[in-house]
C-alpha cells in the first residue's frame, strides 16, 4: 500500500484515493495550432523515476492535490493541493490567495 | 540440433534422458551485427524468427537485460482471442490467430496452445446488441464468434453464480477458436526457432544508450559493452513497459504511452474445474479466469491505476480480484492464493499498438501493447519483421504508427478516450 500524506486530512492509504493524470501536462490556449494540442493531449515523458502527478482524496475530502512520486519505488515526495490559491492558503500566504477574488 | 519428435523422446527415454541439448546457445555478444532487437519478450523473439525464417535476414542479435521471457511475456494470463471489431485491430488479430493454429509445428515446440473457447458473460441487453455487433462483425471477417443464451451456458459452464441478484447473468458471447498457451514455452520455442537460424539472443546485456549518427543509430551501448551496427544496420525496439525510456535514449522525446501495472493471480492446483476462459465485466468489475494444465486457476483483474514501473503490485488490486472471483465462481471462495505478480505495460492513448518506423531512417518500433499482447506475439513478430525487412508497414498494419492520433484514426476498442490507464 502507498501511503499519501494528505495535507487535509493526513497519511491515508493509497485506496482512498483515485490517480488522476501526469501534472506536468498543461493544456495549451483553446486556439493553440494543432501540434500544441497533439502534444497536451497525446504526448507524455512518461517517467521512471520522480515525476509530478493528480490524485484526489476521494474517500477523504474529495480535494484534488499533486504528488511528486517516484514511479519505480513509489516514494513520495511531496503533496500539495492541486488549487493554486487553496495551496497558497495552506503554505499561509494570506488570505485572499485562495478566495477567489 | 536435434527436432523433437515422439521419436527423439522415445530414443532418449532409451538412454536414461540423458542426452538432450540445451535449446539454444547462450550466445557471447559480438562487436557488430546487422539488426539488433532490444528485447526477448515475445515480441522481440517472434520478431528475431520471422526475420531470418520469412526474410533470410541474417547476423542478427537479441539484446535482454534480464533473462529472455523475463518480462511480461512470463507473467501473463496467456489468454489468446482475436474478439477485435475495430479496423485495423480486426484483421491483424485474426491474422494471429491463425497464426498459433500452426505454432506448435512452426517452431516444432508445443506451446500448448489450447482452443477451449473465451466466453465473455452478459448481463444486459446493452451488453448483448454489442456483443452482436461485435461478434457479427467478426462472423463476416473470416472468424468465428456465437451468442449463447443462458441455457447454452449453464450446459457449458454450471457452477457459475446465476442467483446474482445484483448482475444476473443473461447469456454470453463467445469465441471457440480462442483459449490459452503456456506461455513460457512460446517464449523457449521462438527461442530455440531463432537460435537455429543463427540468431544471437544474448541475456544479461541492457541496453544503456543508443548512439546515433545524424538520423540513424550507430551503435548500442550496452552493460556488455558497445556493439555497432553496419551501414545497412537496424534496430528494433519491443521492450513493453520500457519503450519510454529507450525512446529517451534514442533522443527521441516523448510517446503517446504510460508504463503501468497489471498483477496477475494463481491459486492452489484443482482438479479439473473449468474447461474455458471466462470472463466477467460489468459496472466496475473486469475479471477474466483460465485453470492451468496444472490445475491452478489463473486469473486478473484491472490494472494498479496508478503509473508504475515497479514490477510488483498493491494490495487494493487483489481484494477486487478476490472479490469478482467469489461473486462470479463462489465455489472458489475458500481456495488459497498461491502466487501473485505483476508485470509492467506500454498501455497507449487508445489501447492500440505502434509496429511502425521512427524519426530515425533505421530505428523501428513495437510498443504499445497494452495487457493484451501475448495473444498479438506472432502476428506483431510477423508484421514488424515485414517492416523492418521491406522499409515499409503491410497494409495490415497502416494505423499501428506513432501519427495515427494526429490524423483522428483512434483504433479504441473500448471508446475509453485518450488516458492510458483506462484501456485494457
Ligand atoms: C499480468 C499480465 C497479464 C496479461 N495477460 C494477458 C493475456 O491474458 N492475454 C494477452 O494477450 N496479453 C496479456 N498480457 C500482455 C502481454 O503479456 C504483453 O503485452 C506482452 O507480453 C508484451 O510483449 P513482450 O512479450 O515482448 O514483452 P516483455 O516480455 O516484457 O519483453 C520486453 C523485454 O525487454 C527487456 N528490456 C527492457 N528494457 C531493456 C533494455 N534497456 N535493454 C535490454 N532489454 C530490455 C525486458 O527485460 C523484457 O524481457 C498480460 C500482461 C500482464 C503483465
Ligand atoms: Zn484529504
Amino acid at each position: 500500500m502507498i501511503r499519501i500524506p494528505c495535507p487535509f486530512c493526513g497519511e491515508r492509504d493509497h485506496s482512498e484515493f483515485a490517480y488522476g493524470k501526469d501534472a506536468s501536462v498543461q493544456y495549451p490556449p483553446l486556439d493553440a495550432p494543432l501540434e500544441d494540442w497533439h502534444e497536451a493531449v497525446f504526448l507524455r515523458d512518461n517517467i521512471r523515476g520522480v515525476q509530478l502527478e493528480t490524485w484526489q482524496h476521494l474517500h477523504g475530502c474529495r480535494q484534488w492535490l499533486v504528488v511528486e512520486r517516484d514511479t519505480a519505488t513509489h516514494h513520495i515526495h511531496s503533496v500539495r493541493a492541486a488549487h493554486p490559491g487553496v495551496a497558497a492558503v495552506l503554505a499561509g500566504a494570506g488570505n485572499d490567495a485562495g478566495s477567489g477574488k | 540440433m536435434t527436432r523433437y519428435s515422439a521419436w527423439s523422446i522415445f530414443k532418449n527415454g532409451l538412454a536414461g534422458q540423458r542426452n538432450w541439448r540445451r535449446a539454444w546457445r547462450d550466445a557471447e555478444p559480438r562487436a557488430h551485427y546487422d539488426i539488433i532487437i532490444v528485447g526477448a519478450g515475445l515480441h522481440g523473439l517472434a520478431t528475431a524468427y520471422y526475420l531470418a525464417a520469412n526474410h533470410g535476414a541474417a547476423n542478427i542479435a537479441v539484446l535482454e537485460k534480464g533473462w529472455l521471457g523475463g518480462g511480461n511475456a512470463g507473467r501473463n494470463t496467456t489468454i489468446v482471442r482475436s474478439n477485435y471489431m475495430m479496423p485495423g485491430n480486426r484483421p491483424f488479430y485474426e491474422h494471429s490467430l491463425k497464426l498459433w493454429e500452426n505454432l506448435s509445428h512452426e517452431l516444432n515446440y508445443n506451446v500448448m496452445f489450447s482452443q477451449r473457447a473465451h466466453i465473455t458473460l452478459l448481463h444486459t441487453p446493452a451488453a448483448r446488441d454489442a456483443a452482436a455487433r461485435r461478434y457479427n462483425t467478426m462472423r463476416l471477417t473470416g472468424s468465428d464468434g456465437e451468442l449463447w443464451d443462458l441455457d447454452a451456458l449453464k450446459r457449458a459452464v454450471p457452477h457459475l453464480n446465476y442467483d446474482n441478484a445484483r448482475f444476473p447473468i443473461i447469456g454470453a458471447a463467445v469465441q471457440r477458436r480462442a483459449g490459452t498457451a503456456r506461455h513460457d514455452a512460446v517464449a523457449w520455442g521462438y527461442a530455440r526457432a531463432a537460435d537455429q537460424l543463427g540468431v544471437d539472443i544474448i541475456q544479461n546485456c541492457e541496453v544503456t544508450g543508443i548512439t546515433r549518427d545524424a538520423n540513424r543509430v550507430s551503435a548500442v551501448q550496452t552493460s556488455r559493452g558497445p556493439i555497432r551496427i553496419g551501414n545497412a544496420g537496424k534496430v528494433g525496439l519491443a521492450v513493453a513497459g520500457n519503450t519510454s525510456r529507450l525512446w529517451a535514449m534514442a533522443g527521441l522525446g516523448k510517446l503517446p504511452v504510460e508504463t503501468h501495472l497489471l498483477q496477475a493471480f494463481v491459486t492452489e492446483p484443482l482438479k479439473p474445474l473449468l474447461d474455458q476462459v471466462v470472463v466477467f465485466g460489468v459496472g466496475g468489475a473486469h475479471f477474466y479466469i483460465s485453470q492451468s494444465d496444472k490445475g491452478g486457476m489463473v486469473f486478473g483483474g484491472d490494472l494498479d491505476w496508478y503509473k508504475s514501473y515497479a514490477q510488483r503490485g498493491n494490495l487494493p488490486a487483489v481484494q477486487d480480484v478476490a472479490e469478482c472471483a467469489t461473486s462470479i465462481l463462489p465455489c472458489l471462495g475458500r481456495v488459497r492464493l498461491l502466487r501473485h505478480w505483476g508485470g509492467v505495460m506500454d498501455m497507449t492513448m487508445d489501447g492500440s499498438p505502434f509496429i511502425c518506423k521512427t524519426p530515425l531512417a533505421n530505428l523501428y518500433l513495437n510498443a504499445g501493447w497494452n495487457y493484451g499482447g501475448f495473444k498479438a506475439s506472432p502476428a506483431s513478430g510477423w508484421y514488424f519483421a515485414d517492416l523492418m525487412a521491406n522499409d515499409r508497414p503491410a497494409p495490415v498494419i497502416a494505423d499501428f504508427d506513432l501519427g495515427r492520433f494526429r490524423h483522428g484514426v483512434n483504433i479504441d476498442e473500448r471508446g475509453a478516450g485518450p488516458d492510458p490507464k483506462l484501456h485494457g
